[in-house]
């Protein structure tokens, strides 16, 4: 029975496509960061004062540490999709990332008048800015584990949270143009633990909704 | 075969070498089977056979995801160990049902007299099911195919067969009572 099987596999073998992994990863990434952005900018709306913001090193900052997460992340998220593949090296960017973002914070932290230390840790909306964007990172968290599926992953809960790694990372980043703060500190507290919870997330969900 | 040779195979599969792929699965067999045989005890040892083959099938309809850069052996003893655990949680969870009761049904000794009348019977019984939860049940539990051929012949995934003949059988012992 188990010959049979082999020849019929083998009968109905097809040359594979190269980078497919990647390729079927591609099309979450864009569908997810278009309802994204289009969830952000229709509930929330870019910053008013985002022309000006644009000069600011906060802002870039801001955009750059959320993004190199979700490259982590999407890499992580790469790794995991294949039966026996490890993740050791995007954890390692991602602790890098994060190091480099926290002592960025401290210096943030010192460097500000002591007047202002309370704002550039608080702002005006630390109590809604993890919440933003763990909800705007739920299309793509959706997006990212339903391709995944369709691979191989074999370590379901690490790969729902390479999942979230990624779709919060992203989701961040779409959020970062909506966020008018601009105290590293903040970012540094209320965008990490934004991702945090959209890992978590991955990591429960993907317990279940990963097998194949 | 070592290593180098299969990855070599796999290699050639990948690029749609049918031979290479036909020497690759048939060498990854004997050491599949005496994994899972090895690590299943008691009432599931006899489900080794249809580990193989859910193996044998994840690999090829998930080849895309091996990286030519890894060694095979990793990739195809992850896939072996993922589908071993799926097993185990499932029996653990009780949802599993032995692979032969219908079968111990046809052929109980005091109704052996009564052949055609209890496949008749059976007959009736599926007839009230949807027609793939009943090709289902045949396939697997009257006909004695693998859950793996069964998922090949019906285009359906190997989990959604399961699935099917779990369904039909919990739905006709709602119907029919016990004794199915």
């Amino acid at each position: 029975m188990t010959d049979e099987l082999i020849e019929r596999l083998s009968d109905s073998l097809r040359p594979t496509a190269r980078y497919g992994v990647q390729r079927r990863l591609l099309l979450p990434v864009v569908g997810g960061l278009v309802v994204t952005t289009f969830l952000m900018l229709m509930l929330l709306g870019p910053r008013p004062d985002i022309g000006s913001a644009a000069a600011t090193a906060s802002f870039w900052i801001k955009s750059g540490y959320t993004f190199a997460l979700a490259i982590a992340g999407t890499w992580a998220v790469e790794r995991l999709s294949r039966p026996g593949g490890s993740a050791r090296r995007p954890g390692l960017l991602t602790a890098l990332i994060v190091a480099a973002m926290a002592i960025i914070a401290v210096a943030g932290y010192d460097l500000a008048p002591p007047d202002m230390r309370e704002v550039v840790v608080w702002g005006s909306s630390a109590l809604v800015c993890p919440f933003l964007i763990a909800g705007l990172s739920v299309p793509l968290l959706a997006a990212i584990l339903a391709a995944m599926r369709r691979l191989a992953p074999t370590e379901l809960t690490r790969a729902g949270a390479a999942a979230g790694l990624m779709a919060g990372g992203f989701g961040a980043w779409v959020y970062s143009f909506h966020c008018p703060e601009n105290g590293l500190p903040f970012l540094a507290l209320w965008y990490s633990l934004g991702v945090v919870i959209v890992i978590a997330l991955g990591a429960i969900s993907g317990r279940s909704v990963l097998r194949w | 075969m070592d290593e180098k040779q299969l990855h070599g195979l796999m290699t050639a599969s990948l690029a749609g070498d049918a031979s290479a792929y036909r020497r690759l699965l048939g060498a990854l067999t004997p050491p599949l089977r005496s994994y899972f045989r090895r690590r299943l005890h008691a009432d599931l040892t006899n489900h080794a056979e249809d580990l193989v083959q859910e193996t044998l099938l994840a690999i090829h309809s998930r080849r895309m995801t091996f990286d030519p850069s890894q060694p095979v052996t990793v990739w195809v003893y992850a896939i072996a160990r993922y589908k071993l655990i799926d097993l185990l949680r499932q029996a653990r969870k009780g949802t599993h049902i032995p692979i032969d009761d219908i079968a111990e049904f046809i052929g109980d000794p005091s109704i052996e007299t009564e052949d055609a009348m209890a496949k008749r019977d059976v007959d009736t019984m599926l007839g009230t099911l949807p027609d793939h939860t009943a090709a289902a049940i045949r396939n697997v539990r009257l006909e004695g195919r693998s859950v793996a051929e069964t998922a090949m012949a019906t285009g359906l995934s190997a989990a959604s067969v399961k699935i099917a003949v779990h369904r039909g059988i919990k739905a006709l012992k709602k119907r029919f009572g016990e004794e199915v």
